[in-house]
């Protein structure tokens, strides 16, 4: 743009005169200096504009800003620009109200809404929990109607394809865990019992656990995702229309895939964690990999086994409900779709942590050798 | 000033995988034009028209607005080129996180130079000239209906005071009264603000009544371009299908009434 072209404005004789490209473009570059001086100009000066090589909205807005809003009697307009200061006044009357006051009591409404969300929650978790036994009474009933192509298809995806991930996080925690364990217990004396601190540890607790955390971020998230998307598309109400029940296609065999995928997770990782925690023992505390097989079945009573396929069991099921839950609640829009991810992953956690609360109280006397 | 041409293409082809969706493309649309890119389903229209703002790179040949190649320049010329046209998408493509307001003022703050109260009347200004009450200024685009979807994020994209406006199935999904009154919109719009159009339909009604340049592409080539009346008189076989039947002849008709 040539120097010429600039915005500029220029008095004589009570009137100003305009000229150049009154645009958004190149009002931005030279803007302050230049609306300082529009306002500085007395109410009655006259205003030429016929000197203006263009002028946009922006420049429009500009000008009828500096002039209180209106546009002035004397200014002289080419009849082309005449119909943007129109648009102006029509649409942004002088004085116009912007946003909504806030109302004084949005807090009320924002904690009702608050407690009704929580309830509809509550109601809709317990809506879909029923709705599940419903169908399992249904499948059981009748057996032809078991989704097992979903079920295996879920089984691979959520089972077998987190095999590689989970090993390689238990194999990473058993080593570490063994370390550290190994250099307290050699401060009493007490290597050999590396075996009893691994064994109860990583079987009773820390495999399940470290799996559902896994699995919750994995295979959770892509299950509401997944379910939300359909919503988002329309291809579950599709399913509906066919007369194929949403719950026992969709939620069904996910429930059920993690339920039996879970538990066998949760031994894979406990044996690899095991691996990891023996190599690191027998490098720290020189002890044998004979002596570490032979003595964990003693050390560690076979009930810690059924602790730990239980919690799997519970967890896996667990996470897959509330993947599920969160994952029909998606309205059809982004910001829908990522919260409800992030809730399902967050509620999933924490249900997982509370429930192996639970589960720590209930079997507080059983495996731990104390009789 | 001489003004160079708003939207020109040379020898433009595209290619996905294999295909060729697009070949020795060459079109020039003049200042003021209200040009049609028409064609059947998969007949590369969209894909022509997401190359020309660049959202595709063409896999040969050059797009050219305001007689500078799209990718000239650093990325302030670039950006510079990208606010002298607007785009309205198929289906609004309003920021679902952003309420109307914010979704208009979003091209105006991003330039950062501008006060929230000329952003305000700006905004409103634009929304007024899509016709929308300053009272759903504060709604989410989820409770709004497909209407008034278009027409807000044509504001959006006429936020900026473009010079080329280009249209994505400006009609696809309004009923034929609120298809008519966007088509009456947009014309209105043309002529009030000197906007050179381009838009993408394969509607009749809209193509009849809207445009005043067609092009048409079949088969990943521009077989036609001129008015309606030379396009329908040009003998091709896509073109008999699709302009000469009976059912386009009663549209075409019902279309020009509306001018």
């Amino acid at each position: 743009m040539a120097e010429s072209d600039a915005p500029a404005l220029r008095e004589s004789g009570g009137t100003v005169y305009l000229s150049g490209h009154w645009t958004l473009a190149a009002l931005t570059k030279a803007a302050p200096s230049l609306r300082n001086r529009l306002g500085a100009y007395a109410a009655d000066t006259a205003w030429d504009l016929s000197g203006l090589a263009s002028l946009d909205t922006y420049g429009a807005v500009t000008l009828w800003r500096a002039w209180g809003r209106a546009l002035p009697a004397s200014a002289q307009v080419p009849d082309e620009y005449k119909a943007l200061f129109a648009r102006l006044q029509m649409h942004v009357a002088a004085g116009a109200s912007h946003r909504p006051p806030r109302d004084p009591l949005a807090w009320v409404i924002a904690l009702g809404q608050g407690v009704q969300g929580i309830v509809s929650h509550i109601a809709s978790f317990v809506t879909l929990v029923g709705q599940l036994v419903i169908e399992l009474a249904y499948v059981l009933r009748t057996p032809r109607q078991i989704p097992w192509l979903e079920i295996s298809a879920n089984l691979h995806k959520a089972g077998v394809r987190a095999m590689p991930v989970a090993a390689l996080v238990a194999f990473l925690i058993g080593i570490v865990l063994s370390y550290l364990f190994a250099l307290q217990l050699k401060r009493f004396g007490g290597e050999a019992f590396i075996v009893d601190v691994l064994g109860i540890g990583i079987i009773r607790e820390l495999g399940p656990v470290l799996v559902a955390v896994l699995v919750a971020g994995r295979s959770g998230s892509a299950m509401t995702a997944q379910l939300g998307t359909m919503r988002v598309t329309e291809e579950i109400d599709a399913l509906a229309t066919m007369g194929v029940p949403r719950h026992l296609r969709l939620v069904f065999p996910k429930v059920v895939a993690l339920g039996i995928a879970m538990p066998l997770l949760v031994a894979w990782t406990c044996m690899i964690a095991l691996a990891g925690g023996m190599l690191a023992a027998h490098y720290e505390l020189g002890l044998d990999y004979q002596f570490f097989i032979s003595n964990l079945p003693r050390v560690v009573p076979l009930p810690n086994l059924w602790i730990a396929i239980a919690k799997g069991v519970v967890f896996g099921m667990s996470i897959a409900i509330v993947a599920c839950h969160y994952g029909l609640r998606v309205q059809p829009n982004t910001e829908s779709l990522s919260g409800n991810t992030t809730r399902s992953v967050v509620t999933a956690i924490t249900l997982v942590i509370l429930l192996d609360a639970l589960f720590a109280l209930a079997t507080r006397n059983i495996g731990l050798g104390r009789g | 000033m001489s003004a160079p041409l708003p939207v020109e293409l040379t020898g433009l082809g595209t290619r996905f995988g294999p295909r060729w969706v697009l070949r020795g493309i060459n079109l020039q649309v003049p200042r003021g034009a209200l040009l049609a890119l028409v064609g059947g389903s998969g007949s590369g229209k969209t894909t022509l028209l997401r190359q020309i703002v660049g959202l595709l790179t063409p896999t040969e040949g050059q797009v050219s607005l305001f007689g500078e190649p799209l990718q000239q320049g650093g990325r302030e010329a670039r950006a510079a080129r990208r606010r002298r046209f607007g785009m309205l998408f198929q289906h609004g493509a309003l920021f679902s996180a952003l309420n109307v307001f914010d979704n208009v003022a979003f091209p105006l703050r991003e330039l950062r130079t501008l006060r929230e109260d000329e952003i305000s009347d700006l905004v409103f200004t634009k929304l007024g000239m899509v016709e929308i009450d300053r009272d759903a200024a504060w709604r989410m685009p989820a409770e709004l209906s497909g209407g008034m979807i278009k027409r807000i994020a044509l504001a959006r994209a006429l936020a900026l005071d473009p010079e080329l406006l280009l249209l994505d199935e400006p009609t696809a999904g309004l009923d034929p009264d609120r298809s008519a009154a966007f088509v009456q919109l947009i014309r209105t719009l043309h002529e009030a603000l000197n906007l050179t159009v381009v838009f993408v339909t394969h509607d009749l009604d809209t193509l009849a009544a809207l445009a005043n340049r067609i092009a048409v592409l079949s088969e990943g080539q521009i077989i036609a371009t001129g008015t309606l009346d030379e396009v329908v008189n040009v003998d091709h076989p896509f073109i008999e299908r699709f302009f000469r039947s009976e059912r386009s002849l009663h549209a075409m008709r019902r279309g020009m009434g509306t001018n």
